[in-house]
């Protein structure tokens, strides 16, 4: 009983942290049509600036100066580089594949300052666990789930009710419409890369907490597990990116939990394991649980 | 105009076995270490032009080629060696071809209803899924260590270094050399059957698919059947890329197979054009070549200095990484047909200053077609 609540508590506190990577995603491809591989990066990016800034800034300066980074930058790679290919579906294709270039230039960077050290990011929860009833789960668990849910609230509310998420909901449905009755396609695509810049760089301080080791240049591959997350939901659906998130941080935390029962998988399998459910999906529903199938129009 | 395109053919013609003599050559002049480059570069190529019908021509991204190029890799020193059945090398090879495009065709249920983007990711899974695979299935593929690969022999005659050394025209003949001709006869059948399929019914047929997905079922063509067998067939030419790159190593360890060998061979079809198979070649020896001679020629490069010198240094493989990472979005950016395309754009210019200079009265050919002016696409 005890195991079984303490891998829904993983679970959950994973799925939080991967809606917030998922998001991300969901939020590029709905300004943008474009599947962003820099992602992990970029989170990679928020990380190492928390943990160099942390011993001069403290923890909350840090956090607060590389999300605002984070945030540029990714802006910026959108303003300067992705847009200067238009807006179209066939140009998004290609922007796609300009973000793994964009991956694999920033990744190389950071991993070679990064080299084989593990960082610690200086985060106020440390090690410390809080017994709630029969388990015990880590602080930084439980902040994880906490902080996702106030921040993704405060996602949807910002889809919902400011005339920027209103906008991005437009553009998301018909970026000629949405040009034509004045909405600024720049912007509001710039604004979504800023957005899941800053969310990746968060994502990063809870995927570098205890009880994983400290942030280590893997960490961005750590984040490719939200790729299923975000393909599960359907790519066009914030809130199947949430629903997503948490049946992958379920999945891999009960395969992790119950390794001993499945070693007829491999050990290990937990890593893998996201994907295997994402392939499942797939098979019976090709655009995702939640993701619309698009009406063609000729 | 009707009198030059005949010229241009017996000049393109002529010109072929030339080639195939100047790349006959290379054994008899290069050292190993060139050999080897051009071995992994025709090795990459094959695979490359795999993947560029598989996204150029039908407009599939997919992230799993890694998978496949195991699969042909894992199948050959599985079916030719101990452990396992110990076939004949050259049918195991056969046979391990085969089997990369029965694991394209196993995934053809995924393959012919996702698309796009979601087809990238969940191919993303195929690598992760069988990088698993490579490492828990110990008594196949050796797990973490991998296993090594038994040369390949035909008809008596081995790829690999034998003892004493045989001599042709003064220069010993080890692997690499007669690795050399055996790459080349494959890269030479892809190249040819490549082409000859961009061409054929099925090619355009993809072509089709790819710029209108609606247009062309309305047309007539099969998407789901299309789309899975573009698969299947791309997945073979990996497996055969796959076998040779195994032989070029000597061993196969489940690390190489990784993720970072997809974004490669994407990197390669991107850098050289998408959809053309000269394209594929060029950017498969750019990709390919690009680390191992940074690596080679380290220190006589500003900026870059020896592998494992100092702390926290630029080395050649990180130099390479930049540097190809650069070119992807360089290239996407400011020339989206790729190597090829500029080599296109470069030859019109040639030919059209040419055409211009000497006969006054000539008709000028229209000029190119604005590449980078797309039409607008209408289905999502």
């Amino acid at each position: 009983m005890t195991t079984l609540l303490d891998n829904i508590l993983g679970g959950l506190a994973l799925g939080a942290v991967y809606a917030l990577v998922a998001l991300g995603f969901v939020v590029i491809f709905k300004a943008s049509g474009v599947l962003n591989f820099a992602h992990g990066s970029l989170l990679l990016l928020g990380g190492y600036l928390t943990a160099v800034l942390h011993d001069d800034l403290g923890f909350a300066g840090a956090l607060a100066l590389a999300v605002l980074v984070t945030a540029a930058l990714a802006g910026a790679l959108d303003r300067f580089l992705l847009q200067r290919g238009g807006q179209d579906a066939h140009s998004a294709h290609v922007q796609t594949i300009v973000t793994i270039g964009i991956d694999i230039v920033l990744l190389t960077d950071l991993s070679r300052r990064i080299g084989g050290d593990l960082l610690s990011l200086g985060d106020p929860w440390g090690d410390a666990v809080t017994e709630l009833g029969p388990v015990t789960v880590a602080d930084s668990r439980l902040a994880a789930i906490v902080v996702s849910a106030v921040v993704i609230g405060a996602v949807f509310a910002l889809f919902r009710f400011t005339s920027w998420g209103l906008s991005l909901r437009a553009a998301a449905e018909d970026l000629e419409a949405a040009a034509l009755m004045g909405v600024r396609l720049g912007r509001v695509r710039a604004g979504a890369w800023c957005l899941a810049g800053a969310l990746a760089a968060l994502a990063a301080v809870f995927l570098a907490a205890f009880p994983a080791p400290g942030l280590e240049r893997t960490t961005g591959q750590i984040a490719l597990n939200a790729f299923p997350a975000a393909i599960l939901g359907g790519l066009a659906s914030p809130a199947g990116a949430l629903a997503g998130s948490l049946i992958i941080g379920l999945t891999e935390a009960f395969v992790v939990g119950y390794q001993s029962e499945l070693h007829v998988l491999g050990e290990g399998f937990g890593d893998v394991a996201p994907y295997a459910v994402m392939l499942m999906v797939l098979l019976v529903r090709p655009t995702g649980l939640f993701g619309a199938k698009g009406a063609a129009r000729v | 105009m009707s009198d030059r395109l005949p010229a241009a053919l017996t000049r393109r013609r002529a010109s072929l076995p030339l080639l195939a003599v100047a790349l006959c050559l290379p054994p008899f002049y290069l050292d190993a270490f060139w050999l080897r480059i051009g071995l992994f570069s025709m090795a990459a190529a094959i695979g490359a032009v795999g993947l560029a019908l598989l996204s150029g021509t039908a407009g599939q991204l997919s992230l799993g080629h890694a998978f496949f190029l195991a699969v042909g890799a894992y199948g050959y020193a599985w079916l030719a060696g101990e452990p396992g059945p110990g076939l004949p090398p050259a049918l195991a090879a056969l046979l391990a071809v085969l089997l990369a495009g029965a694991a394209g065709g196993l995934f053809s249920p995924v393959a012919a209803r996702v698309k796009g983007v979601y087809l990238g990711i969940a191919t993303l899974a195929l690598v992760f899924l069988g990088h698993h695979v490579l490492l828990t299935a110990d008594s196949v593929t050796g797990g973490f260590n991998g296993r090594s690969v038994p040369p390949l022999t035909l008809g008596g005659f081995a790829f690999a270094r034998s003892d004493p050394e045989p001599t042709v025209l003064g220069v010993p003949f080890g692997a690499e050399e007669r690795l050399w001709y055996l790459g080349l006869a494959l890269f030479a059948f892809t190249w040819f059957t490549a082409r000859g399929l961009l061409r054929s019914r099925p090619g355009r047929a993809l072509a089709a698919l790819r710029d209108s997905e609606t247009a062309a079922s309305v047309m007539g063509v099969d998407v789901a059947r299309h789309r899975s067998a573009a698969f299947v067939v791309s997945s073979m030419y990996a497996g055969l890329a796959g076998v040779l790159l195994a032989l070029a190593f000597r061993r196969v360890v489940p690390d190489y197979f990784s993720l970072a060998l997809s974004v490669d061979y994407l990197a390669m079809i991107v850098i050289g054009g998408l959809g053309s198979v000269a394209g594929a070649t060029a950017g498969a020896v750019f990709v390919t070549a690009l680390p191992l001679l940074m690596t080679r020629y380290a220190d006589q490069l500003p900026l870059v200095t020896a592998p494992g010198s100092a702390e926290g240094a630029v080395g050649p493989t990180e130099a390479a990484r930049y540097l190809y990472g650069a070119a992807i979005v360089l290239v996407l950016l400011y020339a989206p047909d790729g190597l090829h395309g500029l080599a296109r754009r470069a030859r019109d210019r040639v030919r059209r200053r040419r055409s211009r200079a000497p006969a006054p009265d000539a008709v000028v050919p229209p000029p190119s077609q604005p590449t980078a002016a797309r039409t607008k696409e209408h289905t999502p």
